[in-house]
């Protein structure tokens, strides 16, 4: 696992011997290196010499029969790649570049039948010449993007108006995914999606509508963009910058029933990623892609939940009011026989965040009861959930430290005892008598293993005095 | 988790005979499924008492099903049995039974938890070696085969690791398989599995016969490091280590060259990269020839690489190149060929790339000698001594030595002197802790004289710094250096100068003096703390601040074992009872707790024998032992008296360091 991150390695280094000069404002350092290089690029190696552009004829001035070569020779200017580091080098060329793009990204959407079979090769050459790269080492190992400033792409004055074309491309109504599919292969996606390691947000909403177009034209190419989307996500160290999200447009259009493919992508890929970081980021299309995979199998709903409990905050309480949101959101659309599969453990967790004593999380969980198909739902299984609820609302009624979870505790004590009173009433009184129970068990508890502890003891002593014999024995022998 | 009821076995299966029974396994189990995760965690932590509380026949047959099934839990709770089980063998009957251990490891070793995973894995490795060959082949190679073909990506990265541990042990069909398993692994389509097998190929083929590394092995890392992902490919970076160190010289210039030569130039700096942080193992598997013709100008284009993680890496590595060269050719190819390329580096754009190469430079002077170091790695090292940033400067006076065997410190003195100072004074308090760290290194290289003259102001005005942690890391430089220069020194620069400070008007300032004495008073000595240090103690006891008051209390306490009974006696003691009666609730605290360590060390002076009649060590068992003297303890430092004081601790030192030792020596 570690292995196999050597940029962070890298910069880990690197950080390592700041940390001698100023351990503890590590962040703010890194903020002020940032300011002075806040945009990287790709390592730009000259290609030897420089070739220096020359302006060519537009291409509204040319006859048609001329046009479609200038496009192809236009097309070829624009693979040559320019150093964007060095701000001040190839001033004019950088220029003319930047003129030929924008004026190809005219033609392509202004034109109709310009899109010929002959140019392809050349479009996707032009397109995969300049934004495939490798991309430079991030400032940040840690990248957070809830809070650092992202790198951007230096070369961003030309990327951006190459994305712009390709998207201009693919969207052309004379574009046929038949004939583009010899060039916008596996190998091509592959190297565009590593592309979504970039921190420039900019580029990345780009390479999602880029991506979803391609997903969206190339049905070869689906199942491969999946699997590697999978490999992205499933590789750890990616998940602190998971991709921007679009498979929820993806499970949309997956047909019924689910194929065991896509239930692993849900179980194996979009629950485990509920532990990222940057959750806060994409949690709420996360949690939309999921209810999504429900609203299309509710048989799914157990594995979905419990998978959810397993993953469930142990100390961030921001990721708390989450999950419990998903929750929420599931609940609603969840089917009554469901719901009684997994009432049991579900109630436990949310018993638990109900007394927890960051009153957010608490709120969170008793506006449940404010929710009417909950309220439903709990009331017709009150008999199991009022049991379990019921020693955490009782104590944190009497014992939470915040007024408006304790108003909240008594409305929701009130409905639960209107649903069941003669049950209420049993809990009530049985109370007291339940704590001192528990505490009779903990002690047990502390016994046993006292005991065991002490067989332990015995047992190694045993164990050692037998060996001490046969090494005194040994030793007497020796001796002798 | 409901219940214990899950298992086949009820309480009545339990119902024991023999003392090892004493424990129903329900019960056991219920710990094991315990609501809270917390709980269930400790229990599973305890699994060897639980094992052993059952005996090996019911832990085989009982808790060891029971466990494979109840595999689905919170990963801390997986995590923590994948590590116990590794170190099970014993607890279900030894070599012979290692193999009941397979099943939950092995369902371990598939989660989706890579910590988990690995845990399981380890175990596992740890597990294969306390296999018989033939149970090896039996359980263990089967096990690996299933993994290996596993459905989900996990199960085989796991599987990457295990080949290894069983190849050597295994018959020669089996082998065969084993490679060929292993090859099947290389390719995976999931670059997950193909970066676990290019993490293991090196480890992989140590234990092969050198026919199937080169027809087999070879190949495979080929393949691997012309991956189309950068993260596998530099994983063969590390695999070429491994693999040049089996190969005869031609077979790598044949075999493994042509790779390396592409990884230097690999377009994603993560490769090369690896390749700089990796290359003085490459030179040492290389070879001297290959070195020279190869990876020497492979070197200079890391040292001049567009990327300024690949600059830092290779710079990182200049010190041991140069001693890893064949001790004739070094200084000519240091000079001639990396020197020139050190030198752009020295004004790099990139402070990490700076301060790397600050960090080794300095240990180049050995291998050029004097003469080369004054003429070429000086100005350098003065350039860097000027370097806007401070890490740079703090590693090259971090090395000082390095060079000071080879030239003496005084050519580097001039300039040091300025790079010491604006340390010093840095508004980074952690770059004046820094600095603070190195002044007995200095103070020790550059002399006495140099020091009192020029540094030892500087050292005096830590001592006043507006940040806590600089005075008191000021307080401990003080410490050392009078450990190096001796108490005559201390008395005549040092200790005046803290005392003064007890009438500062600062209280922060008046406490440091009190740190100071805390610190000091052992290295100077009983005579200078009696005479010098105790009055001005005893009279800051009237302070009016009382955080000056019971640090007062505490100082007493600390500098008591070296006073002798007349002062703890006749001033110690009263002061320290009026403390008590103090106003304030912790000065109070403070003064009474060390009237008590003051009385207990009165009352041992009073009656040195009846000291070592009294251990205060828990004893273990019924062998007693006589108590060993102490044999060159006492060589004549300080009064008798002092003898117990000192002995006494170390006494119950040893005590403990025999039990130990004696318990080992039985096993």
């Amino acid at each position: 696992m570690s292995s196999s991150s050597p940029p962070a390695g890298a910069a880990s280094a690197a950080i390592s011997a700041s940390e001698k000069v100023d351990g503890f404002t590590r962040k703010s350092v890194r903020k002020a290196q940032r300011q002075k290089r806040s945009q990287g690029s790709s390592q730009f190696r000259s290609q030897g010499s420089q070739a220096e552009l020359h302006p060519l004829p537009q291409l509204k001035d040319a006859t048609s029969n001329e046009q479609q070569d200038l496009f192809c020779q236009k097309l070829q200017q624009c693979c040559i790649l320019f150093d964007f580091m060095d701000s001040v080098s190839d001033l004019k060329s950088k220029e003319i570049k930047r003129a030929t793009l924008n004026e190809l990204v005219e033609y392509v959407s202004t034109n109709r039948g310009v899109i010929v079979e002959s140019a392809y090769s050349d479009i996707v050459k032009m397109i995969s010449a300049n934004i495939f790269r490798t991309l430079p080492p991030s400032d940040n190992p840690d990248f957070d993007p809830e809070e650092d400033e992202p790198t951007l792409e230096a070369s961003w004055p030309h990327i951006q108006l190459v994305y712009e074309f390709f998207l201009r491309f693919l969207e052309s109504p004379d574009f046929q995914p038949s004939i583009a599919k010899r060039y916008i292969d596996q190998k091509f996606v592959q190297q565009l999606l590593e592309l979504f390691d970039s921190e420039d947000p900019r580029e990345r909403d780009f390479l999602k509508t880029v991506l979803h177009r391609i997903y969206g034209k190339f049905l070869g190419l689906r199942a491969f963009i999946r699997k590697q989307i999978n490999n992205i996500f499933l590789s750890s160290n990616y998940l602190t910058l998971p991709l921007p999200f679009f498979p929820s447009s993806i499970i949309n259009g997956f047909a019924l029933p689910l194929k065991a493919e896509h239930k692993q992508f849900l179980m194996k890929v979009l629950i485990p990623m509920h532990t990222a970081k940057g959750l806060a980021l994409f949690h709420a299309q996360l949690a939309y892609c999921v209810v999504q995979f429900l609203e299309k199998d509710t048989t799914l709903t157990e594995p979905v939940i419990r998978g959810l409990l397993k993953f469930w905050p142990k100390t961030c309480s921001q990721k708390e009011v989450m999950f419990l949101g998903e929750i929420e959101e599931i609940l609603d659309v969840i089917e009554p026989t469901q719901f009684k599969k997994i009432e049991e453990p579900l109630f436990k967790q949310i018993s638990k965040c109900v007394s927890s004593s960051h009153f957010q999380v608490a709120e969170r969980a008793l506006y449940f009861w404010n929710n009417e198909y909950i309220l439903s739902l709990i009331e017709e299984n009150i008999d199991k959930i009022l049991p379990i609820m019921f020693a955490s609302l009782y104590k944190i009624s009497k014992e939470h430290w915040n007024p408006t979870i304790v108003a909240l505790v008594y409305n929701v004590l009130k409905t639960l005892m209107e649903m069941n009173g003669k049950l209420f009433d049993d809990l009530t009184s049985s109370y007291k008598a339940e704590r001192q129970r528990e505490k009779k068990k903990e002690l047990e508890r502390e016994e046993l293993w006292k005991k065991l502890e002490e067989l332990k003891l015995k047992k190694a002593l045993e164990k050692q005095n037998s060996a001490y014999n046969m090494h005194s024995i040994l030793s007497n022998t020796s001796a002798e | 988790m409901a219940g214990a009821s899950g298992l086949g076995t009820g309480p009545g299966a339990a119902g024991g005979d023999g003392d090892d029974s004493l424990y129903p396994i329900a019960v056991l189990i219920d710990e094991l499924r315990n609501e809270d995760v917390q709980l269930r965690l400790n229990s599973i932590k305890k699994l060897s008492t639980i094992a052993l509380a059952l005996g090996v026949e019911r832990t085989r047959s009982e808790l060891l099903p029971f466990l494979t099934d109840t595999i689905y839990d919170e990963d801390e709770v997986l995590l923590a049995l994948a590590e116990q089980l590794g170190n099970f063998t014993g607890l279900v009957g030894g070599p012979d039974f290692a193999h009941c251990l397979l099943p939950p490891l092995e369902n371990l070793a598939t989660v989706e938890e890579t910590v988990v995973r690995d845990k399981a894995v380890e175990s596992l490795r740890q597990i294969s070696q306390e296999h018989t060959p033939v149970a090896l082949e039996a359980y263990f190679v089967p096990l690996v085969k299933r993994l290996a073909s596993g459905d989900w990506f996990t199960s085989r990265t796991s599987a990457c690791s295990l080949f290894s541990v069983c190849y050597p042990r295994a018959s020669n069909a089996v082998k065969a398989e084993i490679r060929q398993q292993f090859r099947s692994l290389c390719s995976d389509d999931t670059p997950m599995v193909r970066r676990a097998a290019a993490s293991k190929l090196g480890e992989f083929a140590k234990v092969l016969e050198l026919d199937s590394v080169k027809s087999e092995i070879v190949p495979l890392f080929t393949n691997l490091a012309s991956d189309e992902q950068d993260s596998v490919r530099l994983l063969a970076v590390e695999a070429c280590v491994s693999i040049a160190q089996l190969l005869s010289q031609d077979d790598l210039e044949t075999l493994v060259m042509p790779t390396l030569r592409q990884a230097v130039e690999d377009k994603s700096w993560r490769v090369r990269y690896m390749v700089a942080d990796k290359f003085s193992e490459l030179q040492k598997a290389m070879g001297p020839k290959i070195t020279l013709n190869d990876l020497i100008p492979a070197f200079q284009n890391l040292l001049k690489d567009c990327e300024a993680e690949v600059r830092a890496a290779a710079a990182h590595k200049v010190k041991e190149l140069g001693e890893n060269l064949p001790i004739e050719d070094r200084e000519t190819i240091i000079m001639n060929q990396i020197l020139p390329y050190i030198k752009e580096l020295v004004s790099d754009t990139n402070p990490h790339v700076k301060s790397a190469l600050a960090s080794v430079i300095m240990g180049l002077s050995t291998i050029l000698g004097k003469e080369n170091t004054i003429e070429h790695l000086l100005p350098l090292f003065l350039a860097q001594l000027k370097d806007e940033c401070p890490e740079v400067r703090l590693n090259i006076i971090s090395n000082l030595d390095c060079v000071n065997e080879v030239i003496g410190i005084r050519q580097l003195s001039q300039s040091l002197l300025p790079a010491i100072v604006e340390l010093a004074e840095d508004a980074k308090w952690r770059v004046r802790l820094a600095i603070i760290e190195y002044m007995p290194l200095l103070a020790g290289q550059l002399g006495v004289e140099f020091f009192d003259e020029k540094l030892n102001s500087l050292c005096m005005a830590w001592l006043v710094d507006h940040v806590y942690a600089i005075r008191e890391a000021a307080t401990n430089n003080l410490m050392k250096l009078v450990q190096k220069f001796g108490t005559e020194w201390a008395q005549n620069t040092i200790v005046p100068k803290v005392l003064v400070m007890a009438n500062d008007p600062n209280y922060l300032h008046r406490m440091t003096t009190l740190f100071c004495i805390n610190a000091l008073s052992e290295a100077c000595g009983q005579e200078i703390t009696t005479k010098q240090m105790l009055p001005i103690v005893l009279k800051m006891a009237g302070d009016q601040v009382a955080n000056v008051r019971f640090n007062v209390a505490k100082s007493l306490q600390k500098i008591g074992p070296i006073l002798d009974t007349n002062a703890l006696q006749g001033e110690v003691k009263p002061v320290l009872q009026k403390l008590g009666q103090d106003e304030d609730m912790d000065v109070k605290y403070f003064a009474q707790e060390a009237i008590s360590v003051v009385a207990q060390r009165l009352r041992k002076l009073d009656f040195p024998v009846k000291d070592s009649g009294e251990p205060s060590v828990p004893r273990a068992d019924k062998n007693h032992f006589p108590r060993p003297r102490v044999p060159g303890e006492d060589t004549g430092k300080g009064p008798v008296y002092q003898l117990h004081g000192d002995t006494r601790d170390t006494l119950a030192q040893l005590e403990i360091a025999e039990l130990v030792h004696f318990s080992q020596s039985r096993d």
